[in-house]
């Protein structure tokens, strides 16, 4: 194993650490705590009333362009990295073509803004 | 021996054997307690300093100070009854837990505490004549395994609120994580400062970077703004006061974890604090030179431990302060700001920080260059507050029409 | 290098028993989940060969913002709890050729490209040898001289997604 694959194999094993200190408190709940289960325990939470209607309704389209840009400004920060790495390597330009970069993406977001999807009420 | 200055770990450089693995077994338990006692202390330290803001008493029976009231409160979760609602999703209700603690785990994996850097060592400590950094592990995508992991944190939130098979958890948890992936896009754009000045995306070099005292901390490097830029996505990631629309009691009950009860709620408690404490840590290492401080007296070798402490208890006190002091934001009012502001301006900042470094380079007018990036700055940014305001006018207009 | 091929049979065995179950599994909810496990040990798969920024992009892109989107598209119209018969359709024979002919080509392709080439071990070589060789920096520098253009029309495409998205879901 290499050199760099040990590093990860911490995180791995911190993981396993971290799964262990759920699994554990949760197994020590389940060996210990009282289990008498009722209808009217099991009902989902409503502020106390009965539970009406189906747990599904259409949300707000907006939630969805949300995340899209999201995904937009992901992909662009994944193509940032690199360029911040090696800055003096790539000189003015890359400092040019990243600026060209930055601003098509940056009419993305200025088009949603003009479009008012930005806009919550 | 590899030279200590070149590249990752030197722990891992000659290869697996017994004391390696002892080692690292070593390390994760020193992780493992660091954060757990962290938390344990720190939903103490809230309680009571809340409780202090608010001319209350707080926690004063268990044990001193009321000390040990976090210990009671997990003790007497463990002896609750467990509920599950009939329409929940049963496999999924029961992973949630594991997918909102794990990524608040992982990340402290990439958290210096320790070591002295800016001398021959490098901020490596000898252990049983193994030589190795103080920290769980240090990947050379550090920057970047911060990112992946906040990125992942949102199922946890997204799929407890959909498994739970209710109305409110469902909301909340689509709230709570259009929020989280908000924040993060602004979170990712404000690490880039970071990176622009190390050159590196693992930690360890980054924090390394900045030993050269107070005025190399990467807050003042890289004109502060990228620093507030992170506070705020950070206090907006967590979903901590004044950004909690998550668990806006008087509109969604608990938010997304409204259906947990028992130990399984108490998960969800839990991985709030761990990442409260991680995320502190996180922004000290990234912006505030991590351990890096003079040593005073004694040994050398405990200051930096001390420093990154002292400078951790700042962020969880100030993390405790906004709570106790600030309103919850409205939910235009948080995007806005996300989008609006805090988006575009850290792009603009990347690129003018950039534009410096550049022009540092090629023996350029760095003033010149200066003046000019944040003359163009402030030019774009008239032209948004311009657009926007023609925008509300117009759209006022249109409907007083109707 | 035992170590690496026990954790890769470890990795491919979930991947193919994820992308099996993502297929097979009658909840939609459910299908994104497994979705994220195959996505997830592909991205492992790339620790594995040193490719750790493809990794990372890999998590941060894939598992932390398109399964995301999905199930925002999903949670915001139609997640029902249980199981829903509704997933299945007439295509399926469809769907097997296409992926039958998928796998022959892909496995045609990297037998043709790679043959019995096998990974040079990495026993011994330094991290930073490897970060200098296919680290994140390597891909900066491809970025920059051969994938210039591809990189800038990245920009666009993404700005044409989000044009067509915002059009969509605006009525006017």
């Amino acid at each position: 194993m290499s050199e760099l694959l040990r590093a990860y194999l911490t995180v791995v094993v911190f993981l396993a650490a971290a799964g262990m200190l759920v699994g554990v408190s949760l197994g020590m709940g389940r060996l210990l705590r009282p289990k008498r289960p009722s209808a009217q325990k099991a009902m989902t939470y409503e502020s106390g009333v009965d539970p009406v209607g189906s747990i599904f309704g259409q949300s707000q389209v907006r939630y969805y362009i949300f995340a899209l840009l999201f995904v937009m400004f992901d992909v662009e920060a994944v193509f940032i990295f690199p360029w911040a790495l090696g800055l003096e390597v790539y000189g003015v330009f890359g400092l040019v073509e990243m600026t060209i970069f930055i601003v098509i993406l940056a009419l993305g977001l200025l088009y949603a803004w003009r479009k008012g999807v930005l806009r919550w009420v | 021996m590899g030279d200590p200055l070149q590249g990752g770990d030197p722990i891992f450089i000659g290869g697996i054997d017994f004391g390696v693995v002892a080692l690292v077994v070593l390390k994760v338990l020193i992780g493992f307690t660091f954060v757990m006692v962290g938390v344990i202390f720190m939903i103490w330290f809230e309680r009571k300093l809340i409780a202090d803001m608010q001319n209350r008493i707080g926690p004063n029976r268990a044990g001193k100070w009321g000390l040990l009231q976090t210990l009671a409160d997990g003790i007497k979760l463990i002896f609750k009854e467990d509920l599950m609602p009939n329409k929940a999703d049963r496999l999924v209700f029961r992973l949630a837990p594991y997918l909102t603690v794990a990524p608040a785990f992982l990340t402290f994996t990439i958290v210096p505490i320790g070591g002295l850097f800016g001398t021959g060592e490098n901020g490596t400590i000898e252990v049983f004549g193994y030589r190795t950094f103080v920290q769980v592990a240090d990947p050379p995508i550090g920057v970047l395994f911060l990112l992946a992991m906040s990125s992942v944190a949102v199922y946890g939130v997204m799929l407890a609120g959909w498994s739970s098979g209710s109305k409110y958890p469902l909301l909340g948890s689509v709230r709570a994580s259009a929020q989280m992936v908000s924040y993060e896009a602004a979170l990712g754009l404000s690490v880039v400062a970071v990176v622009l000045l190390t050159g590196s995306l693992s930690t360890h070099d980054i924090v390394s970077a900045q030993s050269g005292g107070f005025a190399d901390w990467n807050i003042w490097r890289t004109g502060v703004v990228p620093f507030l830029v992170f506070c705020i996505a950070a206090t907006a990631e967590l979903n901590r006061p004044p950004f909690d629309l998550v668990e806006a009691e008087q509109e969604l009950v608990g938010g997304f974890h409204t259906e947990y009860s028992s130990m399984r709620f108490g998960m969800f408690y839990l991985a709030e604090f761990m990442n409260t404490i991680t995320m502190s840590a996180i922004i000290v290492t990234l912006f505030l030179g991590g351990p890096d401080g003079p040593s005073l007296f004694g040994p050398d070798i405990i200051w930096p431990t001390i420093w990154f402490m002292g400078k951790l208890f700042i962020f969880l006190f100030t993390f405790v302060w906004l709570r106790a002091t600030l309103p919850r934001f409205r939910y235009d009012q948080l995007m806005d700001l996300g989008w609006k502001r805090l988006i575009p301006l850290s792009l603009a900042w990347l690129l003018v920080i950039g534009a410096i470094r550049i022009a540092d380079d090629e023996g350029w007018n760095v003033a010149l260059v200066i003046g000019i990036s944040l003359a163009s700055c402030v030019v774009g940014a008239l032209a948004l507050v311009g657009a926007s305001r023609a925008g509300r006018i117009r759209r006022r207009a249109e409907e007083a029409l109707r | 290098m035992v170590a690496q091929n026990i954790a890769f049979g470890v990795l491919a065995a979930a991947t193919s028993l994820a992308a099996i179950r993502v297929v097979t599994t009658r909840n939609v909810v459910h299908a994104a989940l497994y979705l994220v496990v195959v996505l997830a040990s592909v991205g492992a798969l790339y620790i594995l060969l040193t490719a750790e920024f493809v990794a990372a992009v890999q998590i941060l892109v894939y598992v932390g913002a398109i399964v995301v989107l999905l199930l925002f598209g999903v949670m915001l119209t139609k997640a029902t709890l249980g199981e829903d018969d509704q997933l299945d359709n007439d295509q399926r024979w469809l769907g097997a050729v296409i992926a039958l002919f998928l796998l022959g080509t892909l496995s045609f392709v990297l037998v043709d490209a790679f043959g019995d080439d096998k990974l040079p071990s990495l026993e011994g070589v330094s991290r930073a040898t490897l970060e200098a060789q296919r680290g994140s920096g390597a891909v900066g520098d491809a970025i920059f001289s051969t994938f210039l253009v591809p990189f800038e029309v990245v920009s666009v495409l993404l700005l044409a997604a989000l044009v067509g998205a915002i059009v969509l879901a605006r009525r006017d």
